[in-house]
């Protein structure tokens, strides 16, 4: 069939499935747009900065486990949107940005508004493409959403020059990929996989260790059934939140920096860790030398690369999580689960001893509280996103995630500003939940123009802004590292939050005590509009336990209540 | 292979010819802070792929992650770590005329090689050979004044 490059980009889209596109228009990319005002396949959302469309689309691949996609013109439109790249990428979230170019004669002249799009997105890019010819187009656009979604999944650029998109050709859309040099590994070694079952029998203090490669492989329920066969104890990274559920007793909760005391001292004694697609980040181990300093590791992951880059391994095994998980099953009948009984027990004491806590009060509202709380009023079927600080570590350890795919946050990168678009991304996928952005009162002005495209197209998302006047986290470490000179993180001046919503088309609420809270909360679901919910919280509140940064995971310094206790 | 040594050693890989490929080679290197000793590129005969060579130092571990890494680039095909190996260099080297031909001469060939041109000014030497004894060609070379010594790099195949 003859048509224009454009035309074959938004064919590609459709026979892709995609039901939402976000993006913003500009001169390079303006012969699509063109098409996209004709098709009427999928749905566009204008975002009003490209940052904000690659978070969008990125939170709607994280809440489907499809592929996002984006669209932005060439030059500064890229270059806005390369921060939303890097978050994918560090994160492993499959996504497909398309970039506008100047004219193929255009380019290498400097000419306006062209910047080296692939040169730029290199590194921050699973794989990316400069289309260098119409009849290239339609392969360049099925290898871009394969290899964004195989394998160990990741965001793709296909920049795409203006001229290309108006020549008009021969359009095919291929039915499949070769690409010789691309084979993911996917079926684990049948003999590493044999040793490790092997190992996991003869283990006395196994730890089960699971990552967001679990959430990606769409393992949950095998994991789970893991678990439940073996009784073994497990542990979650932030990016596995929600994988075993809340409720699940062998569940010890979050490790790494700011992890729970029985998970970092199960990682410190455990004898065998069992890690599954997680990969071992400085934010979880703490100090090499003392991490996991009595076990053997089997590491679980797809991607080779990750296997070995941290920790020695004792038994790799390179493969998707879900094939590795149904093939170790098979071999889990004759487990003996008393076996680990002696071991559970320690963890449970130590469980008891510094369980997960928070100081409550009367006067002022506790950030813990206030995820806690909206955890009850909303319940196990809400998503949760959220931006980067205290306020997405008290949401992680305090939210109770009941399933994969509902704690949507950015974890490797850690970009202040994504909350706001991903839940829009999110709840455009998921319309009928109700999504809440746990943010602070710094990250939420990163992307706060959201407000407009947010209120123009009814993404009635609830910003929960955990308002305690600092870039908190950084004052943290202020506090506890330099001698409290708060250089630079005082956030005294504010908005007036609520007028601000409301000058966008939202709705606005400063909320200071539970019961305003609590009523803020139900009004908002009842509305059905984006919000802004200014949650004025204890101002000096610190994230805890807190293993401070290269220290070893068991030197935790933990909540000041569970001291006083203690002595 | 010693763990914590800064080891040389010889990288083949097979990459599809395309645009960029290069570049997303040097720039993995740049990016995760390895080094290139010296890179060669070159088409591989009928076929529609390049075979690089790159000379690297660093530790067992970096070398794992070095080839892993690498390997992870779409359009590589195949990454190969050189334990037994064939490896060759060639060297150009340039020697003001008044300088002695016939000792040129015999150096050069004394390495594998032999005058290529010879003008009014410059005599043009051209020696293949391997690294160590490339290393002791140009160090000879050196009572000769040469005015410019280009390197080739290596090339390697596994034996």
């Amino acid at each position: 069939m003859q048509m224009s490059g454009a035309q074959m980009v938004c064919e590609a889209i459709i026979a892709e499935g995609v039901k939402t596109v976000f993006g913003y228009p500009g001169g390079a990319i303006m012969h699509v747009y063109d098409e996209i005002y004709k098709q009427k396949g999928f749905k566009h959302i204008l975002n009003r900065h490209e940052q904000a469309s690659v978070h969008a689309a990125d939170g709607y691949a994280r809440a489907t486990g499809e592929v996002g996609v984006a669209m932005v013109t060439s030059g500064p439109g890229f270059t806005n949107a390369v921060t939303g790249l890097a978050t994918a990428y560090m994160d492993s979230i499959p996504l497909v940005v398309i970039s506008g170019q100047v004219p193929s004669q255009l380019i290498g002249t400097d000419g306006f508004q062209e910047i080296d799009a692939v040169g730029i997105s290199r590194p921050c890019t699973k794989h990316n493409f400069l289309v260098r010819s119409l009849e290239e187009l339609p392969r360049v656009l099925k290898e871009a959403f394969y290899i964004a979604r195989s394998g160990r999944p990741g965001p793709v650029l296909v920049d795409i020059p203006k001229d290309i998109t108006v020549d008009i050709g021969d359009f095919e859309y291929p039915d499949s990929v070769d690409i010789p040099s691309y084979k993911p590994t996917y079926k684990g070694n049948k003999r590493q996989i044999e040793k490790a079952v092997e190992a996991i029998k003869l283990a006395k203090k196994p730890l089960l260790y699971i990552g967001g490669g679990v959430v990606l492989s769409n393992a949950y329920e095998l994991v789970r059934e893991f678990v439940e066969k073996t009784q073994i104890p497990t542990v979650e990274t932030l990016m596995a939140r929600g994988v075993l559920g809340a409720k699940n007793p062998l569940l010890l909760g979050m490790l790494g920096m700011h992890g729970n005391y029985a998970s970092n001292m199960a990682m410190s004694e455990t004898d065998l860790v069992i890690s599954l697609g997680a990969r071992f980040d400085d934010r979880v181990t703490g100090k090499l030398s003392e991490f996991a300093k009595y076990a053997d590791i089997i590491h679980v992951d797809i991607d080779a690369a990750n296997i070995g880059k941290i920790v020695e391994v004792d038994y790799p095994i390179v493969g998707d999580v879900t094939e590795v998980m149904k093939k170790v099953l098979e071999q889990m009948d004759d487990i003996d689960t008393d076996r680990y009984e002696a071991w559970r027990n320690i963890l449970k004491r130590y469980d008891e001893l510094h369980p997960q806590s928070y100081v409550d009060s009367d006067e002022v509202i506790k950030p813990q509280w206030a995820i806690e709380r909206i955890g009850e009023l909303i319940g196990e079927d809400a998503i949760i996103t959220s931006d980067v600080g205290q306020h997405q570590m008290w949401a992680a350890q305090h939210y109770p995630f009941d399933r994969p795919r509902q704690w949507i946050n950015s974890g490797g990168l850690g970009t202040m500003g994504f909350g706001f678009p991903a839940a829009m991304g999110a709840k455009m996928a998921f319309p009928e939940k109700t999504v809440v952005n746990v943010t602070g009162d710094g990250s939420i002005l990163m992307n706060m123009q959201e407000l407009v495209t947010a209120a123009e197209y009814k993404i009635p998302v609830i910003n929960l802004i955990l308002n305690n006047h600092f870039l908190g986290m950084v004052r943290q470490w202020q506090t506890f590292f330099y001698e409290k000179r708060y250089s630079e993180t005082d956030l005294s001046f504010q908005p007036n939050w609520k007028a601000l919503a409301e000058s966008c088309g939202g709705i606005g609420y400063d909320v200071t005590t539970k019961e305003e809270f609590d009523a803020a909360v139900k009004d908002a679901i009842e509305q059905d509009k984006v919000c802004f919910m200014n949650v004025i919280v204890n101002r000096f509140e610190d994230v805890l336990p807190m293993v401070p940064s290269g220290g070893a995971l068991f030197n935790m310094m933990l909540p000041q209540k569970i001291d006083e206790e203690g002595k | 292979m010693g763990t914590l040594t800064n080891e040389r050693r010889v990288i083949s890989v097979i990459v599809m010819n395309e645009s960029s490929v290069l570049a997303r080679i040097t720039a993995l290197f740049a990016g995760r802070g390895y080094n290139i000793e010296s890179l060669t590129v070159a088409p591989i005969p009928n076929s529609d792929m390049s075979h690089i060579t790159i000379a690297t130092k660093g530790s067992a571990k970096i070398m794992e992650q070095i080839t892993k890494q690498l390997h992870k680039l779409i359009p590589i095909y195949k990454v190969v770590e050189h334990e037994e190996m064939v490896e060759k260099e060639m060297v150009l080297a340039k020697f003001p005329i008044a300088e002695s031909l016939a000792d040129i001469s015999v150096l050069a060939s004394a390495y594998n090689g032999g005058v290529v041109n010879v003008g009014k000014e410059m005599i043009i030497v051209m020696v293949a050979d391997e690294p160590m004894r490339i290393k002791h060609f140009i160090e000879a070379s050196q009572r000769y004044n040469p005015c410019e010594i280009v390197r080739g790099g290596v090339v390697a195949i596994e034996r």
